[in-house]
């Protein structure tokens, strides 16, 4: 559809920063009624932020918004609705405890209108006093979407809504949006895939580094396009830089070995083989199941199907306890859930070797300074803050979480996105402990957001999106480049394509 | 009918718990009877209040641990009001009670909403600050109450065919039910649910969650000096000391229903429980069990309902 006349919604120059962290310089969009429009970037490029500042969560630093000719500055996402413009997120925004007419008494929704776009959007059997607890994901994702819609907005956000939806509801949800967006309404549309923005979206506006790089029309192959502008200079960087080749070690027997594992809809039947002495990167777009897939091996989550073997025999891992003592760690993305931030350096490191109910006893203290001593130098900690572990900056904790294993001999470590936020001195320095502890023996897999730490840490890489396997790459093609379009699970078509089958 | 006991199926069971306390009560004492359930109604006016006052601030996401303090507060004031303006000023006394009461509340809710403070901490906090604002109100028993307003809690209702029934039971129902019904009509009503349900789903479907969560307590301030209100009825004088009313109203609202996690639960439940553990006690004491057994006993019945009340809230968050 053309988009014609003055644009409905219009941002700016829009800048944000956290502390001395720049999220977003000069980020802006522009849309028409009648048209929709995707919101693309890699992770980090500032799109949740950019999100936020348009559906009124946060306020922006510099820059303008105007929504139907007038500036705005929505106070809260209740001014933001009051202007016309209605997000629907990844998460149903719908109270759990309220049954479903009470959920749309609270934000002043016209039952009528909603029942008409339930059925349209293909739910037919909801009634209004269920409670919303009982419901399914994918239902939810209907309501929330209905809601949204019977307000009638201006501009609608939709961000992630068919992730985890069953693939019927998918082209029900895509039918109904590019319907509203004919009817003359306005959609901000943000997905991970490509064929969805190929189905229904006008035009693509790209983010990088917080600022917008690009605005082109949606036509057939776009996507090599996008990809390039969501990498930007890194692209020629990347191969002009001689890049530090990995150190392959001698890599062993199979040690951690995952068939078909299925986790609560949200990963599905992914299986590999990690061998000792190799790094296994993972790579994945936000919400791919990486964090359930991460869960599920470390015991934190029980698995709806499949199995995880170690050294070739089948384990239960009910809970961490069981993955611990199958010689697993995890090391989670979030430092604060594995540090006891208060303590002393030397008490997290040594935590681990007490944990155990029958070491519960007197500490072997010598002992135990000297391998805290000896974990502390490997990993050059700054030790000027020893005495409280919140203290140090995000990089040594992260050191921390890391080198405690170290300490206690670790068989399979699980990194979780070990160097997001901490500077790149740091970043290679947790690198060389990743091949130091694959070097002696260990098998670590390596979960990264940040796609060019692949090639310098990682002997191997999966690609994980929609909670599959979808592709599998060898350390000398793991350039930024490759991984991204793996991520956005277009290297898996071009495959399908390749063998013959319909794209 | 199904449905409705599918969804309800807690406070019916609380309704038969509470038949058959009543039976076993009549068995220890046959000649517990009209009378009986009279002085146990009275005597579970506070603790109704009390429990409604924290159900609203649990059902919200928080809890209200200075409930006790602020009803000693409601208590003298009303006391030493009455006293002061008589006959002729009982109602303007009632209103400023009131006013008091929510005014105490939403200082809490405040404190909480812009301290970021764990609401535990900020009403244990003013528990001692309440507890101290009633003692200068009176530093010891003191005040009075009008009589015609003492008459409202006492006896039967003098209608025929209700002459059975208590009058402090009809005020409870009256107020409490009048306070809640109201409530359960409002959207203010819907966004203490909502808030107390999941606060970032409210916050997106565009509840203001402070003001939301400071009227709560305001509200549950409100229930709190109503009940001091009611315990200087009953006693004739305001008692600056407060009672046992935390852990009370704390046992009531679980065994009630009211999940601690907040978002879930009513009032007809957690009033059921309250005359359910009153009767608890009175079967104890007429058993002539030695009173600091029946302490025990009834601290004992307190942390098992709140343990499991804390268990099936985790199992349903869970699922």
């Amino acid at each position: 559809m053309a988009a014609t006349g003055d644009p409905i919604l219009k941002a700016e120059g829009i800048a944000k920063s956290f502390g001395a962290v720049r999220a977003l310089r000069d980020a802006r969009l522009t849309l028409h009624r009648g048209e929709i429009v995707a919101l693309m970037g890699a992770n980090g490029a500032g799109k949740s932020t950019f999100v936020k500042i348009l559906t009124g969560a946060l306020r922006h630093d510099g820059g303008e918004i105007t929504l139907n000719g007038r500036p705005c500055r929505f106070a809260s996402p209740a001014a933001a609705r009051r202007a016309g413009l209605i997000p629907v997120y990844q998460e149903p925004a719908l109270i759990p405890d309220l049954d479903v007419a009470m959920n749309l008494r609270l934000g002043g929704t016209p039952v009528e209108a909603f029942l008409a776009r339930v059925r349209e959007l293909g739910v037919d059997d909801l009634r209004l006093d269920d409670m919303i607890r009982a419901l399914p994901l994918a239902t939810l994702r209907i309501l929330d979407i209905a809601r949204a819609l019977a307000a009638e907005p201006d501009v609608l956000l939709l961000d992630e809504v068919t992730a985890a939806l069953p693939t019927d509801l998918v082209k029900r949800v895509l039918a109904a949006v590019r319907a509203e967006a004919d009817r003359g309404r306005a959609i901000i549309y943000i997905s991970h895939r490509f064929s969805e923005i190929a189905d229904i979206c006008d035009r693509a506006t790209v983010l990088r580094d917080g600022a917008k790089v690009g605005d082109l029309a949606v036509e057939p192959g776009i996507e090599e396009e996008v990809v390039e502008l969501m990498l930007g200079q890194k692209l020629d960087a990347a191969t002009q830089v001689a890049r530090a080749p990995v150190q392959a070690g001698t890599i062993g027997p199979p040690q951690l070995e995952l068939r078909g594992l299925s986790v609560a809809g949200r990963v599905e039947n992914v299986s590999f083989t990690l061998r000792a002495g190799e790094v296994l990167g993972v790579v994945g777009l936000e919400g791919q199941g990486q964090d359930e897939l991460f869960d599920a091996i470390a015991g934190f989550r029980r698995p709806d199907a499949g199995q995880v073997l170690i050294d070739g025999a089948p384990v239960r891992l009910r809970d961490p306890a069981d993955a611990i003592a199958a010689g697993i760690t995890l090391v989670p993305g979030n430092r604060a859930e594995a540090l006891a931030m208060i303590r002393s350096v030397r008490d997290n490191i040594a935590l681990p070797g007490v944990a155990r109910a029958r070491n519960w006893g007197a500490i072997p203290m010598r002992a135990e300074a000297a391998r805290v001593q000896a974990a502390v130098e490997r990993l050059q900690i700054d030790t000027r803050a020893m005495g409280e572990v919140r203290r140090l900056s995000g990089g040594n904790q992260q050191k921390v979480t890391i080198g405690r294993w170290i300490a206690h001999g670790v068989r399979t470590l699980l990194l979780f996105d070990p160097t997001r936020g901490i500077d790149v001195r740091t970043k290679r320095q947790i690198y060389q402990l990743c091949r130091d502890l694959a070097a002696q023996g260990a098998a670590i897999l390596y979960y990264t957001s940040e796609l060019a730490e692949v090639e310098q840490a990682c002997d191997r890489t999966i690609v994980i999106f929609g909670g599959r396997l979808v592709d599998e790459i060898p350390a000398g093609e793991a350039d930024e480049a490759h991984l991204l379009r793996a991520a956005y699970g277009l290297t898996a078509r071009d495959r399908e394509t390749a063998a013959g089958a319909p794209a | 009918m199904r449905r409705f006991l599918a969804r309800h199926y807690w406070v019916t069971g609380l309704a038969v718990l509470f038949v058959l306390m009543l039976g076993l009560t009549r068995i220890i004492q046959p000649g517990f009877g009209i009378s009986g359930l009279e002085s146990v109604t009275r005597a579970a006016l506070p603790y109704a209040f009390a429990t409604a006052a924290m159900s609203i601030t649990i059902i919200a996401g928080g809890i209200e641990l200075s409930v006790a303090s602020m009803m000693a507060v409601g208590g003298t004031l009303s006391a030493v009001l009455m006293a002061k303006w008589g006959v002729a000023g009982t109602v303007p006394a009632l209103l400023v009670v009131m006013l008091a009461g929510a005014a105490m509340g939403a200082v809490n809710g405040v404190a909480v909403v812009l301290s970021r403070v764990p609401d535990i901490v900020v009403t244990l906090a003013m528990m001692y600050v309440w507890g101290g604002v009633a003692l200068l109100i009176l530093n010891g028993p003191g005040g009075t109450a009008t009589p015609w307003l003492r008459e409202l809690i006492l006896g039967q209702v003098p209608l025929p065919g209700l002459r059975w029934l208590p009058q402090a039971a009809l005020v409870m129902a009256v107020v409490i039910g009048g306070i809640w019904w109201s409530l359960r009509r409002s959207k203010l009503g819907l966004s203490i649910y909502a808030i107390g349900s999941d606060q970032t789903a409210a916050f997106r479907s565009g509840v203001a969650v402070g003001p939301t969560r400071v009227a709560a307590y305001a509200i549950g301030g409100m229930l709190a000096a109503l009940g001091g209100l009611s315990l200087t009825l009953s006693t004739g004088v305001g008692e600056p000391i407060p009672g046992p009313y935390l852990m009370a109203s704390v046992a009531a609202a679980v065994l009630g229903g009211v999940a601690l996690t907040g978002g879930i639960g009513g009032i007809l439940g957690p009033v059921i429980a309250v005359f359910i553990l009153r009767l608890a006690r009175l079967d104890l004491t007429l058993m002539s069990v030695d009173p600091n057994v029946t302490t025990i006993v009834e601290g004992t019945i307190m942390a098992v309902v709140v343990m499991i009340g804390g268990l099936v809230a985790l199992r349903e968050k869970r699922r």
